[in-house]
């Protein structure tokens, strides 16, 4: 099968400019992939580099070498518009924090990825209020902003949101991360379903039992670690 | 697909003094370019000279009209260009006064814009204006009044609906938001957010509040003394900055 999500040989430094322009190399051939309908777990130690593999996966961090084809499109060499449509149509990201615009209502921030697409208003607005509904927002809270919730509320406005398009290619950043019993078995629900409709998932998952439950193969980022000799 | 606006090697210089210094970039339609950098970095200067404020003394801006496609603006005659200023084109001021006839009614700055490209029955014109000073979040009630007795975030909202009235393009911002109270800034990005996606807008926005940028911009340009020295998605340059101008920049935001 073609790998959705494919990392060949990416390397990845910093330069901090402003600090003596110290280099610090995070990553160096790293190559991994992810096949539709599997979930992938990375691991490793806080600081190894999960969440840098996950920023460059969406674009967010650059590389500095290599290659991460998602969907075909190599992400390293693409411009900006390609990768601004490959964000709206196959790759989503739910990160552990919300960034919204403040006064948008909650209904709104989530049906948000969906009318970025052209869907029709209404079958965005249902979806949304399907996914608010299973995650156990209440609907009087729904004309409002979510900048106002709390931090277990927003998370889960987050993941709403993350999961209102049907994306191919998934990255989740701690999806279950202080979610009580109930919502963290939605979530977990939801990822599941993704999975069975064929999306290839990256995901960091501190939660053990989680892990054990949707991923299918881990990869531990400490061998991406470069070798100082 | 075409680029909505192909700028090529633009050059703005004041005796010898830089303005900006070949400034290349194309923007597609539907696209927001944030250009970001501090006083005196050309960026206000380059958007001058791209919407034909200023004279380039190098360099093309080639846009893609309606009529014609693709057209060099720098050497389109003065009425032409006009007419692309009143029909595809739109530019929001930072400061309302600059964008607003402060003597005529709320209505009437509206309703002047659509006259200009041919309007001339006043029940629709006055209809078209109510339905976007609405849009804008401008009361029915107000309709009549002189913009100078509206606060400063209204000004600009009512500046926004003059200017989008004619369904433009192409909007040019100057520090939309610059003067403006945080909570009155938070409002007026949701309503042009809103705004740019409902009508599949293309915006170039100036701006030195990264706050905004983020929020409002798909990619990002950085000015420094004139020069573009960096460029890319706009959560890509502000999360991962590459040269050392762009990292002081970011790392001088106070953080709230």
């Amino acid at each position: 099968m073609i790998p959705m999500i494919h990392v060949e040989n990416l390397a990845k430094n910093f330069v901090l400019h402003n600090q003596g322009s110290v280099a610090i190399p995070v990553l160096a051939g790293a190559s991994f992939a992810v096949a539709p309908g599997e979930c992938v777990a990375l691991i490793g130690e806080s600081g190894a580099g999960k969440s840098t593999v996950m920023r460059i996966l969406y674009g967010n961090y650059l590389a500095q070498g290599g290659t991460v084809r998602i969907g075909g499109l190599d992400i390293t060499q693409a411009e900006p518009r390609e990768i601004l449509a490959l964000r709206r149509e196959t790759l989503g990201y739910v990160s552990q924090f919300l960034r919204v615009v403040p006064r948008v209502p909650t209904l709104e921030v989530v049906a948000e990825p969906l009318l970025a697409l052209g869907r029709p208003e209404d079958e965005a607005m249902a979806r949304a209020r399907d996914l608010l509904t299973r995650l156990r927002i209440p609907e009087r809270l729904w004309a409002l902003s979510p900048t106002t919730f709390s931090g277990g509320e927003q998370q889960r406005v987050n993941i709403a949101r993350g999961f209102a398009h049907r994306y191919p290619a998934l990255l989740l950043d701690e999806p279950t991360a202080s979610l009580d019993a109930t919502n963290r078995e939605t979530v977990l629900h939801l990822i599941e379903e993704a999975k069975a409709g064929g999306a290839a998932i990256v995901g960091i998952f501190h939660d053990l039992e989680a892990r054990a439950r949707v991923a299918d193969r881990e990869i531990d980022v400490t061998e991406f670690t470069p070798r100082l000799t | 697909m075409t680029p909505l606006l192909n700028v090529q090697g633009l050059t703005k210089r004041y005796g010898g003094r830089i303005g900006c210094a070949d400034v290349s970039f194309q923007l597609y339609p539907g696209e927001v370019l944030g250009i970001v950098g501090e006083s005196g970095s050309g960026k206000s200067t380059l958007l001058n000279c791209l919407a034909g404020h200023l004279a380039p003394d190098a360099g093309e801006v080639i846009f893609d009209t309606r009529s014609d496609g693709p057209r060099d603006v720098l050497t389109m005659s003065e009425p032409e260009r006009r007419m692309l200023g009143r029909t595809d084109w739109a530019f929001v001021h930072q400061n309302p006064r600059d964008g607003l006839r402060m003597r005529i009614s709320a209505g009437g700055n509206v309703g002047e814009r659509l006259m200009a490209v041919g309007a001339h029955h006043y029940g629709a014109i006055r209809e078209k204006a109510t339905d976007w000073l609405g849009r804008v979040e401008i009361s029915a009630a107000r309709i009549d009044d002189r913009p100078s007795a509206f606060s400063g975030g209204m000004q600009q909202r009512l500046q926004i609906a003059r200017n989008l009235v004619t369904g433009p393009r192409l909007v040019f911002m100057d520090e939309p938001t610059g003067g403006l109270d945080v909570s009155v800034q938070a409002r007026l990005l949701d309503l042009i957010r809103g705004l740019v996606r409902r009508m599949g807008l293309s915006a170039i926005v100036v701006t030195h509040d990264l706050a905004v940028v983020r929020l409002l911009a798909d990619r990002l340009m950085v000015m420094k003394d004139g020069h573009v020295i960096e460029t890319g998605l706009t959560d890509q340059v502000l999360d991962d900055p590459q040269a050392p101008y762009t990292q002081l920049l970011v790392s001088s935001v106070l953080q709230v």
